[in-house]
């Protein structure tokens, strides 16, 4: 490990330390945080108890489709769009705006289109995460060098040949900044719009927990939630790290 | 040169009328797929657009939903503020300092990740019912992409130029002053023009829970009592607040970058 | 004569775009081609030098003109028998050195044998064979470049087309470079165009150079070098070498003054 991640490690412990030592002694309300080994404890109990493996299994596959309908589509249409400037140039300020939007608003919407069930939080979680990947597609390919294009003319190779043996690996390096974002944005999509509009998955768990003024489940789910999400980031982290070095020059 | 001058003129308007072109399309399009949606799914699915229009209007022209629109518009504000200042102070202070960046860089990017939604209930734990939370929710959701970008800018500063302004003799607050700003302002503020959708989205989830006024609240009782109309009438207004926002900052942006 | 590749009345114009006001890039310029010959092309930056290239290649389409290779009209296609070499580096980061090498071949469906065998011919002619399971990433800029030679070089193109090949190169590597490509010339047969800035590098290589003016870029003079085909950089050291570079300096220095003060609207087109 470097320096600085050990750095960071003693860092993580530090404030994690701290916090318990405060909540222990009192500093800090018990009604607005618990210590971070109750909050462990809770998850582990929240998630080893059984009680949320219906809650479990629908959010991880609702985001599991999510994720490569929004990998899958994004790649596409972000491919599409970066052939025409002049519609990019049209749908830059509109894109750039996208996330501000308050999408769950589409959520009545989406349920007269896809039925109740998993179906709408999908649709949610979709319009969520696919136009990262859109954006990150047409910066990646922007950064792909206009040599590798011209030398795929000169190989003359077709359009689908180009786009697969030549375009797409060269912008990988530069996709993995988009499909980390598709990924953590289709667990936003997911798991707040279990929290605002469902009755199940582990976001409604949460707001459940919530409203029962239950802080040990409650905190225990969302450290749970916010360990997976950062441990998956962290592992598309390394591979894009090492993906990377393959490469630097 | 006189006639090469007003042939780039001439190339510049013609840019600018297909830029217009381009919008005025994409208003369209998007306006036709509305309708599209409208015929598909219904009523009580999706307004029709005139519905949402005469919705809109009136949401607007009385003083009796105003109180509304100015709790959500002093929150953004507020938190912008505080996502900018705080974002950019934490940027600066990593760029500058290359240990301490790389010990945070993915602690940032981890904290830009999360389903910050998750953490709502934290806040109003600690901030209580009202304005302070959602500022405090709209700043969190601001302050870390403008934090990144800040960082970045201040990392990749042309150390030629450092170089030049030290054989100048320039001192720091000089250097600062005219190499740092300069050459950091396109990058910082495209972080700024992340930040500020995000804010926005931040304070408006917030209004959704235990608030009684703002925009989000608007659109909480307007889902509750499913009312479509409104649903569709706040989701414009917002939708067009963030747009014309943004495109009014990718423009500066687009200048801002130009000379770099 | 026997004509290779051949272009009439050649003109291209950039449209007006994103704006900027339409480029007279290059032209009108005639060119024959011989088959088996090394012709260099120079000119002053920004003369539209690497424009030609790509409208020999088919990589672009003349505004005006034709564009003929062996006989037949090139038409915004390149054609089989062309290989190109560009300045940048083009090797592909994600493929080894052999697979970058074979790709070419691969793609078009050639028996494995076949590409085994004349993969490992090019990548010891290019003195890579050390190399075969590096990625570019690993070698220097100067290996990256004998990669993107021997990926075309198993193509066995008929008019290999060089676009400052060397240019982002140290002088040294250069000249062995140029060694390299005069071996590759004689042993293969192929036409050659190379497209340069370097006056001693078009000199060296060459049976013929063409001058061009600042741009639009159209023929100024072309000069015979008249060297042995068996020829390698020591050639340098020759009496009449200077004069050649003298001459071509003096019906190129007023165009590349021209050239400095021409605005860098072709760049990025």
């Amino acid at each position: 490990m470097t320096k600085a991640a050990w750095i960071r490690l003693a860092l993580l412990a530090a404030a994690i330390g701290g916090l318990e030592g405060a909540c222990r002694a009192g500093w800090l309300p018990r009604t607005a945080i618990i210590p971070p080994t109750e909050m462990a404890a809770g998850g582990w109990r929240a998630v080893a108890s059984g009680e949320l493996n219906e809650d479990m299994a629908q959010t991880f596959s609702v985001v599991a489709i999510a994720i490569m309908v929004s990998l899958a589509g994004g790649f596409l249409v972000g491919f599409a769009i970066h052939g025409r400037p002049r519609l990019r140039r049209a749908l830059d300020p509109f894109l750039g705006a996208y996330y501000a939007i308050p999408h769950f608003a589409f959520y009545p919407l989406l349920i007269v289109l896809f039925g109740l069930g998993p179906g709408p939080l999908i649709a949610l979680a979709v319009m969520f995460g696919v136009v990262a990947m859109i954006v990150a597609t047409m910066n990646g390919l922007d950064r792909v060098p206009r040599v590798l294009g011209k030398t795929a003319q000169v190989m003359r190779l077709t359009g689908t040949d180009e786009l697969w043996r030549v375009r797409l690996p060269a912008a990988l390096p530069h996709l993995f900044a988009g499909v980390k974002l598709a990924i953590a944005y289709s667990f936003i999509g997911v798991i707040a719009g279990e929290f605002i509009l469902s009755t199940k998955g582990i976001g409604h768990a949460i707001a459940f927990a919530y409203d029962n003024f239950d802080a040990r489940s409650m905190y225990g789910l969302i450290l749970f939630v916010l360990l997976l999400v950062a441990s998956v980031n962290l592992t598309l982290h390394t591979v894009e790290q090492r993906l990377i070095q393959r490469r630097s020059r | 040169m006189a006639d090469g001058a007003s042939a780039l003129a001439a190339a510049e308007r013609q840019d600018r009328l297909e830029a217009w072109g381009g919008v005025a399309l994409t208003v369209l399009s998007l306006a036709a797929l509305w309708q599209g949606l409208h015929y598909l799914a219904g009523d009580s699915a999706i307004a029709s657009l005139p519905a949402t229009l005469r919705e809109t209007w009136h949401l607007l022209s009385g003083p009796r939903y105003w109180p509304h629109f100015r709790e959500t518009m002093s929150a953004f504000l507020w938190a912008l503020l505080i996502a900018v200042t705080g974002g950019v102070g934490i940027g600066v202070a990593l760029g500058g300092h290359r240990l301490s960046g790389e010990v945070a860089e993915p602690v940032l990017v981890a904290l830009y990740s999360i389903p910050k939604v998750t953490l709502y209930p934290v806040v109003l734990l600690f901030f209580g019912i009202g304005l302070n939370a959602k500022i405090a929710f709209g700043a969190l959701h601001g302050v870390i992409p403008v934090a990144i970008f800040a960082m970045n800018a201040v990392r990749n500063v042309n150390p030629t130029w450092l170089r030049t302004a030290a054989t100048m003799n320039l001192g720091p607050l000089q250097t600062a002053r005219h190499i740092l700003v300069p050459a950091t302002i396109p990058e910082i503020f495209s972080g700024l023009r992340i930040g500020l959708s995000l804010t926005l989205l931040g304070v408006m989830i917030g209004e959704l829970f235990a608030s009684q006024r703002g925009i989000g609240h608007l659109l909480m009782t307007s889902i509750e009592v499913h009312d479509v109309r409104r649903i569709m009438a706040v989701v414009l207004i917002v939708s067009v607040l963030a747009v014309t926002l943004n495109a009014l900052m990718l423009a500066i942006d687009r200048r801002l970058h130009r000379r770099v | 004569m026997d004509v290779h590749a051949s272009l009439r009345g050649v003109t291209r114009i950039y449209p007006a775009r994103a704006g900027r006001p339409p480029l007279h890039a290059l032209g009108p310029l005639d060119l024959d081609l011989r088959r088996g010959e090394f012709l260099s092309v120079v000119g002053p930056s920004g003369c539209g030098k690497s424009t030609l290239l790509d409208v020999v290649a088919g990589l672009a389409l003349p505004s005006a003109g034709t564009v003929t290779f062996e006989g037949q009209p090139v038409l915004g296609r390149v054609p089989e028998g062309i290989g190109v070499v560009f300045q940048e580096d083009a090797s592909f980061p994600w493929l080894t050195v052999e697979d970058n090498v074979a790709f070419g071949l691969r793609r078009a469906g050639t028996d494995p044998a076949e590409v085994r065998r004349r993969v490992d011919y090019a990548l010891g002619f290019m003195g890579l064979a050390d190399f075969a399971r590096a990625y570019p990433a690993q070698l220097s800029g100067g290996m990256r470049q004998r990669v993107c030679i021997a990926r075309t070089l198993v193509l066995r193109p008929r008019l290999i087309l060089l676009d400052e090949p060397f240019g982002a190169l140290d002088q040294q590597t250069r000249l062995l470079m140029g060694d390299e490509l005069l071996r590759l010339w004689r042993e293969t047969g192929a036409t050659v165009m190379l497209i340069t800035h370097a006056l001693d590098e078009a000199n060296l290589l060459s049976d013929r150079i063409g001058v061009m003016s600042a741009r639009p870029g159209v023929w100024i003079e072309t000069v015979q070098t008249g060297w042995p085909r068996d020829r390698d950089s020591t050639l340098a050291a020759r009496p009449n070498f200077g004069a050649v570079s003298a001459r071509l300096w003096a019906s190129i220095r007023g165009e590349s003054i021209k050239a400095l003060g021409q605005a860098r609207e072709g760049a990025g087109r």
